[in-house]
């Protein structure tokens, strides 16, 4: 199962890496011979077999790694802010994709609300453009490592929550996107003050390549955590992960 | 001396170090070579790490294996810097150090005439190597602890001059750790009865 899953993830890598000529494509085929080299090399103890079991204590770790950086998480600690003079730029594409296919959205786009939120209306972009706006430039943190800085304008999340009546005492916001990514965060970091829902890059209207019509920005979150081209945004109880979280990066996702 | 009295003598390390000693030994290799798959998916220098030398198969893999190994790291180092201490351990081993002294057993041990007769007594250069790496060991938390949550440890942060340089400074502790490692190795290549001593305590 882990295989079929690693390869499929190879492949998307792999296509990614190529388009953004990256260079050294064979590197994770190498790398998922690692998997079962190093795997088999930390477990002499074990049978050949164990390699799911060991792949299943990884991933209870890691849910044990989501409730440590819960605790971690102090909802009144601000991120770091930059003056303008230090955006990166130009600010680096980051998707599971290539530049070439980043989604287009249709001009009647309206974004959705669902499950424990009291006002279920669609929000069109005109609308939201009408509530209260705020920027802010902050470090974007790749998982991989790398990091930018870059300036975003928007709605913040948490005002938006209160607005449309969502159960704010409810676990998590979902996000469904128009690339068919989707990803989910705790309650907390949703209504963090620095936590926004981006219409502007730069000052300008979101660029399609950084998440057009819009992005939810959180500096304490990595960049996989922030959903881009946000199509629907549904309140729950149940856990809904998210399209790297189910394949293995850590579902908290803090920073 | 019979065998009585060799089970009956003070061991040279106590269980406790020689349980540390070895745990910390697991956590850092898993560490290490998970961190080198980390630091491939976004290179700070112009090189990477052969892909065979490294844990996790892939990013998000490395990252559990990382932040797996972490606890028993963290929870382990407490453990052994707390006993050295309250046992009185450090004190007894590690004092007085001073730098002529350094010098000379450096001076000795690079021409093969540093004598290793008493494996309870830490010379100068043992002595220097095993508190650095400690530190070295104490910068890779304050440093990874930046990296993991920058936004959480401001101080820290600040300590580190920023997100990117906590790479840095996480990148070359590591590469501090690897190269005491090496001589460690050798070492003990060189002095094989202290392997036995970290297995047995004597």
């Amino acid at each position: 199962m882990m295989k079929k899953r690693i390869q499929l993830l190879d492949e998307q890598l792999i296509i990614k890496d190529a388009s953004k000529a990256l260079g050294m494509p064979g590197r994770r085929l190498f790398g998922k011979r690692a998997l079962s080299l190093g795997a088999l090399s930390m477990l002499s103890g074990c049978g050949l077999t164990d390699e799911s079991s060991v792949e299943k204590m990884l991933m209870s770790i890691s849910r044990f790694n989501d409730g440590a950086q819960a605790l971690l998480f102090d909802p009144s600690q601000l991120a770091q802010t930059y003056p303008e003079s230090m955006i990166t730029t130009p600010f680096p594409f980051n998707a599971f994709y290539g530049e070439a296919e980043v989604p287009e959205i249709e001009e009647d786009y309206t974004l959705e609300l669902s499950g424990m939120i009291a006002n279920k209306d669609e929000w069109t972009l005109a609308a939201l453009a009408a509530l209260p706006q705020t920027s802010q430039i902050t470090r974007h943190i790749c998982v991989e490592g790398w990091s930018a800085i870059g300036k975003w304008g928007g709605v913040v999340f948490g005002d938006f929550l209160k607005r449309v009546g969502a159960d704010t005492t409810a676990k998590f916001v979902g996000f469904r996107c128009a690339d068919d990514y989707f990803t989910s965060i705790d309650m907390a970091t949703a209504l963090h003050p620095q936590t926004l829902l981006t219409l502007t890059f730069a000052d300008q209207v979101l660029p399609a390549k950084y998440g057009y019509p819009m992005k939810l920005r959180m500096p304490t979150k990595l960049g996989y955590k922030n959903p881009k081209h946000i199509t629907e945004i549904f309140v729950s109880n149940t856990n809904p992960g998210g399209y790297w979280e189910d394949q293995g990066y850590n579902w908290f996702g803090g920073s | 001396m019979n065998s009585l009295a060799i089970e009956t003598i003070k061991p040279i390390h106590p269980v406790w170090m020689r349980v540390t000693h070895w745990l910390n030994a697991i956590a850092v290799v898993i560490m290490v070579m998970s961190g080198w798959k980390i630091y491939n998916a976004s290179p700070i220098f112009d090189f990477k790490f052969p892909g065979a030398i490294t844990l996790g198969g892939w990013l998000g893999g490395a990252i559990q294996w990382h932040f797996a190994a972490m606890w028993l790291f963290a929870v382990n180092g407490i453990f052994y810097v707390t006993l050295n201490i309250l046992s009185g351990r450090y004190r007894a081993k590690f004092w007085p150090i001073n730098i002529g002294g350094l010098f000379n057993d450096a001076k000795q041990a690079l021409s093969g005439k540093l004598a290793h007769d008493d494996l309870s007594n830490y010379n100068m250069v043992q002595k220097s190597a095993y508190l650095l790496v400690t530190l070295a060991l104490t910068i890779l938390i304050l440093s990874g602890l930046v990296v993991w949550k920058s936004v959480q440890f401001p101080l820290l942060l600040s300590l580190m001059s920023g997100y990117d340089n906590a790479r840095v400074v996480h990148f070359w502790a590591m590469a501090f750790v690897m190269i005491f490692l090496l001589i460690h190795l050798v070492m003990v290549a060189l002095v094989p009865r202290t392997l036995l001593t970290m297995f047995r305590g004597r």
